[in-house]
């Protein structure tokens, strides 16, 4: 804030900022050790005490906490001669703080003092622990998981995007699809489970379908809608180019609609996992889904917990995957849309 | 000097346009609403035709015909004795919007028409010389959003020199720029087609920039659009806008619009 202000004022700004600099550089560092000193405090809440119940990731855990408050301190320290980690640092200092901190609690608040109800809240070693014991198991699901849902969504979102172009491009091919699509599209693609399963000659074929339906709705509708909405100027202007039809749609409604098919593409994303994971807890033997059924069965809320973190860090991964490939397919958009 | 610029253009690029009896009209909600009732226009290879009339007459509509984007309701339109039956890059327009495609860059939009007709291969060199030809070598990376409304334009023109057109039509193209840019540009214009040579179609409400650039200025009434007057504009370039043999003409067609009142 004062650094704003007083390059405004002041033509000489490149000069000023060195006079604003230590007290930012002095308020980040603080941030990084409080951030080392959370950490510390995990660590200690780890080994002080006695667990109230049986883990044997404890004490690793204690020592892991120390060496990652150790590097929090050291990386503060020299953020300056560490490039762009040392930013990163700097700039994470405050949720790695709060971590630490939620950590402490957490492990206090169960491991130590059993707070909260064991064992349907495990303390963070146990989750630990279904990482390096169960770690077969539970990549075989993730495996499982991300072969289903990326044959599935890329189906769909395929089928979505011909359907959505055919629909907004040809008058008799909207006549007959735009129906069928009111009539089914708004069913979440769940209710056709019990038919898909027998149906289907296998389950995995089932929720390939399943998983290709729920992405195909958005991506239809929002293509369809996206080409429908091209201007005719550009039409226009590249008939008088002497463009052909094919050249029109592959070079001026494909790409005009594109903004809109992303949008499509984000929501099915979203639909798509909702029916992956339903699909594992009912009718496929593999996959997260199943895993975390398959805890809950056993009781072993701790691969619950552990299953859960890591489905949400591949759902947000894809997200972050589709949204790099709309950065670089829409340069052009930069500067004129944001969503 | 004055034998430079009188020079008529060097080659006979450009076609002739024969735009016989056509009439037209648009069907709004079942009742029909006539726009151009029997015009009949005569254009020779490289002449600089402007047409003016008051807005919503029609002018627009004759330029979709020429175009080929539409078929006339009754009468034809020939290109070089051939009846025009669609578009072709033969005649190019360029719109009172730049309509360059947002997605493209400013080469990639000049590029369009080579593209469409699937010889961009062989001819990447008149995409740099078109561009080049318009002043925007330096931004033919740049996206159309990040060009001044002027640059737009230039590129749009560029879009539609590269297709070496026969017949240039231009709709307006420059209503929707400041005065400043608007000058610069109708200066270029008149030096483009001398060195060109096509066959220029103008279509504007502006009577200044009707005679300033135009050979020929063909007055038409209001909708349906009836050919008024066809006024001869016998004056070497560059012209002057002070020129009072301008100013007289001037005079005339806005009386011819009805407007002699506030002159």
């Amino acid at each position: 804030m004062s650094t704003y202000s007083l390059s405004e004022t002041d033509g000489a700004a490149a000069r000023q900022v060195p006079v604003a600099q230590p007290r930012a550089r002095l308020r980040a560092s603080a941030a990084g050790f409080v951030a080392g000193m959370a950490w510390i405090a995990f660590g200690l809440s780890c080994l002080v005490w006695e667990d109230v119940g049986d883990w044997s990731r404890t004490q690793a855990l204690g020592i892991s906490a120390f060496v990652i408050a150790a590097f929090l301190i050291v990386g503060t320290l020299g953020a300056d001669r560490l490039g762009r980690l040392g930013a990163a640092l700097r700039q994470r200092a405050p949720w790695l703080s709060a971590l630490g901190l939620v950590l402490t609690l957490w492990e206090l608040a169960t491991a130590k003092f059993a707070w909260l109800p064991l064992p349907f809240f495990p303390p963070p070693q146990a989750i630990i622990e279904v990482y390096t014991d169960d770690l077969p198991k539970l990549l075989d699901s993730v495996i499982a998981s991300v072969k289903l849902q990326l044959g599935g969504y890329l189906i769909g979102a395929g089928a979505g995007f011909l359907t959505g172009v055919s629909i907004g491009w040809s008058r008799s091919v909207g006549y007959w699809v735009h129906p069928v699509l009111r009539f089914i599209g708004p069913l979440p693609a769940t209710a056709w489970l019990p038919v898909a399963f027998f149906t289907f000659p296998s389950s995995w074929s089932a929720s390939t379908f399943l998983i290709a339906l729920a992405t195909a709705f958005p991506v239809t509708v929002l293509t369809w809608s996206g080409v429908a909405s091209v201007s005719n100027a550009y039409y226009d202007v590249a008939r008088t180019l002497g463009a052909k039809p094919s050249f029109l749609v592959t070079k001026v409604a494909i790409p005009a609609a594109l903004p809109h098919v992303f949008v499509g593409l984000f929501m099915g994303l979203g639909a798509s996992f909702a029916v992956l994971v339903v699909a594992e807890m009912i009718g496929v033997k593999a996959g997260l889904g199943w895993y975390l059924q398959w805890a809950q069965g056993w009781a072993a809320y701790a691969n619950m917990y552990a299953a859960l973190i890591v489905m949400s860090l591949l759902c947000s991964g894809a997200i972050t995957l589709l949204f790099r490939a709309r950065d670089r397919l829409l340069v052009w958009q930069k500067g004129v849309v944001k969503w | 000097m004055v034998a430079l610029a009188l020079a008529e253009p060097a080659a006979r690029a450009g076609a002739a346009l024969d735009i016989a009896h056509v009439s037209h009209a648009f069907d709004i909600d079942g009742a029909m609403l006539p726009v151009l009732e029997d015009v009949n226009l005569l254009i020779e290879p490289g002449e600089f035709v402007a047409l003016l009339g008051p807005s919503g007459c029609g002018k627009s509509t004759l330029l979709r015909l020429v175009a080929g984007l539409e078929p006339p309701r009754s009468g034809a339109l020939r290109e070089d004795d051939i009846t025009i039956r669609g578009p072709h890059p033969s005649r190019v327009v360029v719109f009172q919007d730049p309509t360059l495609f947002p997605w493209r860059t400013v080469w990639d939009n000049v590029a369009l028409g080579l593209e469409a007709q699937g010889i961009l291969k062989r001819h990447r060199r008149r995409v740099d010389e078109a561009i080049a030809l318009v002043g925007l070598s330096a931004f033919r990376n740049a996206y159309p959003h990040q060009l001044s409304g002027g640059m737009a334009q230039r590129a749009a023109l560029a879009r539609a020199l590269v297709n070496d057109p026969k017949v240039l039509v231009l709709d307006e193209p420059l209503g929707k720029l400041d005065s400043l840019t608007r000058i610069t540009m109708q200066a270029e214009l008149v030096s483009l087609w001398q060195r060109k040579g096509f066959t220029t179609l103008l279509v504007t409400h502006d009577a200044e920039e009707a005679l300033f650039l135009a050979g020929r200025v063909i007055v038409l009434s209001e909708r349906p659009a009836r050919i008024k007057a066809d006024i001869a504009v016998d004056r070497p370039y560059p012209r002057h806008r002070g020129d009072p043999y301008l100013a007289d003409l001037r005079r005339m067609i806005l009386g011819l619009l009805g407007l002699d009142a506030t002159w």
